[in-house]
């Protein structure tokens, strides 16, 4: 019962998704939107397909890499510049500017340093993901409670014991919301890679659909896409709750 | 200024002259990148050639649209949203997984409806922004005190006048986070939707450039978008650290 009611926002959304779905087919028609049967059938018969493997496989690499880059990447600059009080206060606001310019414009410069192919969609998966990773380790380790530093000490902890007891459950939780925005944007950043000057992947297959006007396909894609994202982020958002409830409430700032 | 601000601008200039040193001693060819005096010349050139402005006129107006339509059209959900709360339990989950999905998926189906031209870029970026103003605006309404409300109740106000002398003011600073993250989200969108399929705008000379390897046009453009963006967000939030000024004291 417990378990219908925790399902039961989540399943009225995509109800109201679907019909929402269904009433634009109705009003726009074949041409411009499928109805979404038929484009989930045509979705299992395109993964059916054996010129699809490929593509799927490449994509997935690509964020699996840009994903790591990010990730480790983020999350070691982050403890640097939080620790480090001077550097953060100086790194800070070129960090939020990176994350407010629309990084597209610098994928040519990506494109002519890395080549046309694999590492350019990492490189610009992982420069998308690891700004906010940074962003929220940064504040995370900056907003350590001193006191708890200090009971460590106090409790003549080695170096790498208060890593783990005390700095480890303390910044967890934040470092968590960011590692979850940082997974979002690193696979915008891959899929938006894919879409300009690509050879492989679903990008690709979006682009070539577009070309074709092929909307069955075009909308198979997005839903994929976007089934994907959506599954990984409620999980993540599962996990975030569930650490942040341990946590100490969070002081306003 | 202060030190860390010196410090700031010491690291970026230290960063653009080793930069501009290895570009001229020839480690990174100019294929690649180009040396950063290199990449100013080619702006101010571009911007005096005059072909760009039609192009700029295209951009700004659909980022000045998308972000007008995006505040106030997300301002006024999120008003609806905090004063229905089943609805808001209804709403929550699409906003919480909102920035989750890769929109540029659904880009080539906005095309298909609206057509080629500029309509679907701003329909998209409008959307993209929407749901930050949205969430900031919720976020805002529910850290309204509540004995401010009941002041305004005490003074009967209409619901016009409360929304407007007492819970807009008091939401302010994160409505303006969430105005901050729309128009950054605005420009994103718009650009990015320019740069992968369009014929015209910013964003698509950037591209055009690169598939006709004309580097320098390229550079130039590129930091001539970079550049303004960034003299926009940097104005907004001087504007919000001074809003922020004068509450505290």
């Amino acid at each position: 019962m417990s378990a219908l009611r925790t399902l039961r926002a989540p399943l009225l959304a995509v109800l109201a998704l679907a019909a929402l779905w269904q009433g634009l087919h109705q009003l726009a028609g074949d041409v411009a939107i499928t109805a979404p049967v038929p484009t989930l059938g045509h979705l299992f018969t395109m993964i059916g397909e054996p010129r699809f493997g490929p593509h799927l496989r490449e994509t997935a690499l690509a964020f699996a890499q840009a994903l790591a880059i990010a990730c480790a990447g983020g999350v070691g600059l982050g403890v640097v510049l939080g620790g480090h009080r001077l550097s953060g206060e100086v790194a800070e606001p070129l960090l939020v500017g990176l994350y407010s310019i629309p990084k597209i414009t610098l994928y040519p410069v990506i494109l002519l340093v890395f080549g046309l192919g694999m590492p350019a969609k990492v490189a610009f998966g992982a420069l998308h993901g690891i700004v906010p990773i940074v962003l929220f380790t940064m504040n995370a380790v900056r907003n350590v409670n001193r006191v708890y530093l200090r009971a460590g000490r106090a409790m003549r902890l080695t170096p790498v014991q208060t890593g783990w007891f005390v700095l480890v459950p303390a910044t967890l939780p934040e470092i968590f919301s960011g590692l979850r925005i940082g997974f979002s944007l690193t696979l915008l950043g891959t899929m938006m890679g894919e879409l300009f000057a690509s050879q492989r992947g679903l990008g690709f297959l979006l682009m070539t659909a577009i070309d074709l006007n092929d909307v069955k396909t075009i909308l198979a894609i997005a839903v994929l896409i976007s089934a994907f994202a959506l599954a990984t982020n409620s999980l993540l958002l599962a996990i975030d709750a569930r650490l942040r409830r341990g946590a100490a409430p969070q002081p306003l700032r | 200024m202060t030190r860390v601000a010196w410090i700031r601008t010491g690291v970026v200039l230290g960063a653009l002259g080793a930069l501009e040193l290895a570009c001229r001693a020839g480690a990174i060819p100019p294929k690649m990148v180009i040396a950063p005096s290199a990449m100013a010349g080619a702006m101010v050139r571009v911007l005096a050639a005059g072909d760009l402005g039609p192009h700029l006129a295209q951009t700004l107006s659909a980022v000045g649209i998308a972000m007008a339509v995006a505040i106030a059209g997300g301002f006024a959900a999120g008003l609806v949203l905090h004063a229905f709360p089943g609805l808001r339990r209804a709403a929550d989950p699409f906003l919480a997984a909102y920035y989750a999905i890769p929109h540029f998926a659904f880009y080539p189906l906005l095309i298909v409806i609206f057509g080629l031209g500029p309509t679907p870029l701003v329909v998209l970026a409008t959307l993209f922004s929407m749901a930050a103003m949205v969430v900031g605006t919720l976020a805002g309404l529910d850290r309204v005190p509540r004995v401010l409300l009941k002041t305004a109740r005490v003074h009967r106000l209409s619901a016009w006048d409360e929304v407007r002398h007492v819970r807009l003011p008091a939401a302010a600073p994160h409505l303006l986070s969430g105005v901050k993250l729309a128009v950054a989200y605005a420009f994103i969108g718009v650009i990015a939707g320019e740069f992968i399929l369009s014929t015209s705008g910013i964003g698509h000379e950037i591209a055009y450039a690169y598939d006709n390897f004309d580097n320098a046009r390229m550079y130039g453009l590129i930091l001539f978008v970079l550049v303004l963006v960034s003299a926009f967000n940097a104005t907004l939030y001087a504007w919000e650290r001074r809003m922020q000024r004068r509450r505290s004291t």
